[in-house]
């Protein structure tokens, strides 16, 4: 009887480890079998970042076009007023840092307006508030959503502390010019959120994002974790600023001044 | 032993349960027979990322998988059974083939009562008006 308990609890020892790494020994079995790769065309990174250049690119109407790029590539409505969605924007030193304000800053930093748009923080609050992981933080790097799985319970929103998100308050297709559209993307619907996405879809393809493109070489883009990348040699060597530092979000993006 | 208000209750009886029944008669009478959606299928491609019959039966898992394979994962490429590659994609892959939402893929949606929401965001190949 004594006996009989004992290799009873033995068996059983045997069967919950058995459980707990059955499902790890099939999947390894099938070699994590999914039948996809990576298209060689695409470029990757371990953690995508850009440099602005404030010298280079620092008008409104600068900032704009480079939006407008960005706009038309992704679909992006454009609404005025409160309901306004966007993914890139210019906005003038005092809103873009503000814990970095000085009343007696050089009039040509005062001056500017600065390119705003999602900083792919490393620690990005915004993954971390999601209830449904639409919003999450790719191996890239990238912050990236899932407007399939956005419910637009807007938590992301009150988490970002850079308001890099917009809402769709409504059908952002009747603010969308339908013939122009770009075809190859998407657009969204009401009630999901949307932002910057790095243009995932680009890198994926081996093109550099849109508006990088465009900037006649005012924004850097590449790898952070990559020491003879083009944005580390940038940053050895000009003196730059990130916004908000103190809320530990590690953003992506920086700013030469 | 007497039925009070017999009659009426009879009556009543009858009429309840012929109303019941004639969804079913009246379906009986103007039912056709089922006929399967005619699609039109491209023009120029005979094989579909996986079989037919596969494609039939399971093409809202693979668009499933191909999602999070695509935005998750970051690899879009698929390789089918046999060998053949393709780009993970609803709009440049699947309807580049498929070149009308309303010639295919609405047909049998329509038929089978179900309206997925792939389109709210998703740009089909004719275009939006
Ligand atoms: S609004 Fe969408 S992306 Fe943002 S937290 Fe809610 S579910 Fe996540
Ligand atoms: S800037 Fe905002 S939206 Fe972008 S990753 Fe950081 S917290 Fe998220």
């Amino acid at each position: 009887m004594k006996n009989n308990r004992r290799s009873f609890i033995k068996l059983a020892g045997i069967a919950a480890a058995g459980l707990a790494i059955a499902p790890k020994a099939m999947a390894a079995a099938m070699g994590g079998s999914a039948p996809i790769k990576e298209d060689p065309k695409g470029i990757t990174a371990k953690q995508w970042a850009m440099v602005i250049d404030t010298t280079r690119l620092n008008t409104a109407q600068g900032i704009e076009k480079l939006a407008k790029v960005c706009h038309s590539v992704h679909n992006v409505p454009f609404i005025e007023g409160k309901q306004e969605v966007k993914w890139l924007w210019p906005d003038i030193y005092e809103h873009s840092f503000t814990e970095q304000e000085n009343p007696y800053l050089a009039d040509a930093v005062k001056k500017r307006q600065y390119a705003l748009l999602c900083n792919h923080c490393q620690n990005p609050p915004c993954v971390r508030v999601c209830p449904t992981k639409a919003t999450y933080k790719r191996p890239d790097g990238i912050v990236d959503m899932d407007y399939h799985r956005c419910i637009g319970c807007r938590y992301c929103m009150a988490g970002c502390p850079y308001g890099s998100r917009s809402f769709n308050w409504g059908e952002p297709r009747d603010h969308l010019d339908l013939a122009a559209l770009n075809k190859e993307y998407p657009t969204r619907m009401r009630g999901v959120v949307e932002k910057c996405n790095f243009c995932v879809e680009r890198l994926a393809v081996g093109k550099l994002p849109a508006c990088v493109e465009a900037s006649n070489g005012a924004i850097h883009f590449g790898d952070l974790n990559d020491p003879n990348s083009e944005v580390r040699a940038v940053l050895r060597e000009r003196f730059t600023i990130r916004r908000k530092p103190s809320a530990g979000t590690e953003p992506s993006v920086y700013y030469i001044i | 032993m007497k039925m009070h208000y017999g009659a009426p209750i009879i009556v009543g009886l009858v009429i309840f349960v012929g109303a019941l029944c004639a969804p079913f008669v009246v379906g009986m009478a103007v039912t056709k027979t089922y006929k399967q959606p005619e699609l039109k299928m491209p023009a120029n491609e005979k094989e579909c990322v996986e079989s037919k019959e596969f494609m039939r039966e399971k093409h809202m898992q693979l668009l499933n998988d191909w999602r999070d394979w695509a935005l998750r994962d970051g690899k879009r490429i698929y390789t089918n059974h046999a060998g053949k590659e393709f780009t993970i994609s609803l709009q440049n892959t699947c309807m580049k083939c498929h070149i009308s939402k309303a010639d295919f893929c609405d047909k049998c949606h329509t038929d089978a009562g179900v309206s997925p929401y792939c389109w709210d965001c998703h740009i089909q190949p004719e275009g939006l008006k």
